[in-house]
């Protein structure tokens, strides 16, 4: 008399069952609580190594000295040396595999990122030598007069 | 051009930073308006099969399969609005349940099992019956029909009196068993956004229990709607067979129009004092939760002040508090309530339901973490873009339907009208 | 009949065994603590900034992230003390392209922009922002499938082949560090150029800036310059009160920084 009313529980097993089947087959088997515990830590552990691995981009200046030694000597002597080399080239990645060429911005609105006279006294910006740009040849590249590695004018 | 997910609808004001937009967008709305309407039908059907109110039995057996098919519908806001909707399935496989969502998963499942299983049980001796009946069927759709009820009847075919009994204490086992799982699976999407305490609106004990009160009062809203209209369709169709009378074609006589209009309206007049009750309670604890913000004037309060006495003023005491709530509530209970009245009232109470989780979701990124810059959702109405279609008014219209079509569907084999005479 | 003995003890059975199942996957797989030599820890100089974004170009570069969008997994913010106390603030871009003039364009009312003349600037100062790595990270918390957590040395990363894109973690950060990455569609953040660090290397927004703004170093080496800053001067983090311990420290904050 007990027998059919289990039926339906029956049925719920199944299904729970054919869960628990599927997620041993799609998760993955380093998945678990790690280091930091169930709250901080629950995750396919292979993850971290995942983004360890990612590509690295920029290489810094000591990268770029060896092929460049002129415009890296020039701009090691110049209030420009606080400047990475790809900040405004761009990261070197493989170059010069891959890019063969990094990009040569002679935009004047690089130059005006820092030199764009602004009246924030508190700020950084204050100390920089700057430009008002509306007055200071307006619309000109600013490298038609200043070398960028070595930017002051005697 | 590539998109970034929310910027297409997102309208920013003022000092926003640069990685905020509205995220949670309609289908978060239709998610929590759509359990809630799960777990209203259900304790609607249960106050019949726990508490034996006679007088609802026949909303109730309407209500429960009314909830099986608003069940699967629950799921599809979600799935439209993941970004990754082919993973949904890992809630199941590998669980945090640090977090409320991982909790779907639990409550859900079981929910759905223990609404299965009390549709099973209330209807297995009909099963029994068609699977019977249709065992040497002649045509391909009686053959299928029989199938289906064959499989349906789970291998049993008892319908001894111990086994009917059997039947009923199982249903009533279920029904008062799913009364909390409906409550805690309402419960837990209020917690789902009354936890985060990064969002200033939401964060507060009190969302849970909002969300459940207004939940119930959606869920009795909707199946008292729905059992009218569908009551109204009966009834038309009985005027057509009364007018054209023809003895002996028709196997099952429907309802006299005079039965089901009084039908109609006794319905309503029962159920019409739990829905009352239960808006009550709703808007008591929202309007508790806007006077204690304003009383204690936290940090976030200058900027929710703005959102919800400017900005939103509309949104919020126009559609959701005036029409959605007062409106109703007055119209319910001024004396001499005709049908139409009420099926007016209904559809208001659902859209002042709706405007709550609107209101909620929305209004919850309407301003920025900065305290200092507004964000405008605006919904997109024709889709241009996979995204548009999704979260937008298609995808928010898809979801409403659904729940009719499936109601259609398991009407074939689960007929839950009383359109025919015993 | 069924016993009712019989239903709750099958039940309970079920549902121990589901919850087993369930646990059975969370095997403890190395023994719980975390890293005992590295706390990786953020120094933000605000006194330094200039506002020239270069560490937005250069985290972008990096991390791959698309130029052309507004989103960044790190950007500076500028903010605009007026004599009569109010403020505004911007950060256009996330400020990718820095910031080249006194133009605020954060109002759709003035398509123009606002110029705060210099005379009722009382403080006007820039304020990068990134990931805070918190200690207790709210985002983790709520990640309903694991695809977001803690290493032992306390950078909190996405397992972009894990996450199912349902936006809680970036609802959960008060700071606004994470969006949904355009390409990927999973949710996305600063990480501190975890692959960088974990070679040795600095972070690409730290190796940028010309000015010295931004510093990485590691709470748990005593000699380290971003320790020592941290223990001997003034520094202070951004919204402690949302109790999330966050590991990028601040030296000039000012009280109107959001």
């Amino acid at each position: 008399m007990k027998n059919h009313a289990y039926r339906p529980l029956y049925v719920v097993i199944a299904v729970i069952v054919a869960i628990l089947i599927a997620r041993a087959i799609m998760v993955p088997k380093d998945f678990g609580i790690q280091k930091q515990g169930y709250m901080y830590g629950w995750h396919r552990l292979g993850n971290e190594q995942d983004w360890k691995d990612f590509k690295v981009k920029h290489r810094g200046r000591e990268y770029c000295k060896d092929c460049h030694p002129d415009n890296y000597e020039l701009n090691a002597n110049s209030p420009h040396a606080i400047i990475q080399c790809e900040d405004c080239h761009g990261p070197a990645i493989d170059h010069p595999d891959n890019p063969p060429k990094l990009e040569i911005n002679k935009a004047r609105e690089l130059c005006l990122r820092c030199h764009a006279k602004l009246p924030y006294k508190q700020s950084g910006r204050a100390w920089i030598t700057g430009i008002n740009n509306d007055e200071h040849n307006p619309g000109m590249e600013c490298v038609t007069c200043h070398n960028p590695h070595s930017p002051v004018l005697n | 051009m590539m998109e970034v997910h929310g910027e297409v609808w997102t309208a920013k004001e003022l000092f926003v930073y640069p990685n905020e937009f509205i995220v949670w967008s309609i289908q978060i709305v239709m998610y929590p308006f759509m359990t809630g309407l799960v777990a209203g039908a259900f304790v609607l059907s249960s106050l019949y099969h726990v508490f034996g109110r006679d007088e609802l039995k026949r909303i109730a057996t309407f209500s429960l399969v009314f909830s099986f098919a608003l069940l699967p519908v629950a799921m599809m806001p979600l799935q439209l609005h993941l970004q990754q909707p082919q993973r949904g399935i890992e809630v199941f496989f590998t669980p945090h349940f640090t977090s409320a969502i991982a909790a779907f998963g639990i409550v859900f499942t079981t929910y759905a099992f223990i609404v299965a299983s009390e549709i099973w049980f209330v209807n297995r001796q009909f099963f029994i019956s068609e699977a019977i009946r249709l065992r040497d069927a002649s045509s391909i759709s009686d053959r299928i029909r029989g199938l289906i009820y064959r499989a349906l009847t789970l291998g049993s075919y008892d319908v001894s009196e111990g086994a009917l009994h059997i039947d009923h204490k199982a249903a009533k086992i279920l029904a008062g068993v799913g009364i909390p799982v409906a409550a805690f699976l309402h419960g837990y999407a209020g917690f789902i956004f009354g936890s985060v305490k990064a969002n200033a609106l939401w964060m507060t004990p009190l969302m849970p229990v909002i969300f459940i009160m207004s939940a119930i009062v959606s869920g009795i809203a909707l199946c008292m709607l729905t059992y009218i209209i569908v009551l109204e369709i009966s009834l038309i169709r009985s005027q057509w067979f009364h007018r054209k009378a023809r003895p002996g074609v028709a196997r099952r006589e429907p309802l006299e129009p005079k039965e089901i209009r009084e039908h109609q309206m006794e319905t309503v007049h029962l159920t019409k004092k739990y829905l009352v009750g239960f808006m009550v309670a709703a808007i008591s604890l929202e309007l508790l939760d806007l006077i204690f913000r304003g009383y204690t004037a936290v940090k976030s309060w200058d900027i929710l002040r703005t959102v919800i006495y400017e900005r939103d003023f509309y949104d919020i005491f126009i559609l959701q508090y005036g029409i959605g709530n007062l409106l109703p509530f007055v119209m319910l209970l001024l004396p001499r309530l005709t049908l139409r009245r009420t099926v007016v009232s209904l559809c208001l109470v659902l859209f002042g339901v709706l405007m709550m989780r609107w209101n909620v979701v929305i209004g919850g990124q309407s301003f920025s973490l900065t305290f200092a810059g507004f964000m405008h959702y605006h919904l997109p109405i024709i889709p241009h873009s996979l995204s548009t279609l999704k979260e937008g008014l298609v995808g928010a219209l898809i979801v409403m339907i659904t729940p009719y079509v499936l109601f259609w569907m398991l009407n074939l084999i689960l007929p839950v009208l009383p359109e025919h005479k015993k | 009949m069924i016993d009712r003995r019989d239903f709750l003890k099958y039940g309970l059975a079920a549902i121990i065994g589901t919850g087993l199942a369930v646990t059975e996957t969370g095997k403890v797989i190395a023994s719980a603590g975390k890293s005992d030599s590295v706390r990786w820890t953020f120094l933000v100089d605000t006194t330094k900034c200039v506002g020239c974004g270069m560490c937005v170009r250069a985290c972008k570069l990096e991390n791959e992230i698309p130029y052309d969008v507004s989103v960044s997994r790190t950007w500076v913010e500028r903010y605009i003390v007026k004599t009569d106390g109010t403020f505004i603030a911007d950060s256009p871009m996330a400020a990718r392209d820095g910031f080249i003039d006194n133009v605020v364009r954060n109002d759709p009312d003035k398509p123009n922009g606002i110029i705060v003349p210099e005379n009722e600037i009382a403080k006007a100062f820039f304020v990068p922002k990134l990931c805070n790595q918190c200690d207790k990270p709210p985002c983790v918390q709520v990640c309903p499938v694991g695809a977001t957590y803690q290493t032992p040395d306390g950078v909190v990363l996405v397992d972009r082949t894990w996450c199912i894109g349902c936006g809680y973690c970036i609802m959960a950060c008060p700071y606004g560090v994470r969006f949904f990455h355009p390409i990927y569609h999973v949710a996305e953040k600063c990480n501190w150029c975890y692959h960088r660090i974990s070679k040795g290397m600095k972070t690409a927004c730290v190796q940028a800036c010309p000015f010295g703004a931004r510093e990485i170093g590691n709470i748990k080496d005593p000699n380290d310059p971003v320790t020592k800053v941290i223990m001997t001067e003034r520094v202070n983090v951004l919204k402690s009160e949302y109790g999330t311990n966050p590991m990028a420290y601040y030296r000039g904050l000012d009280s109107v920084v959001r």
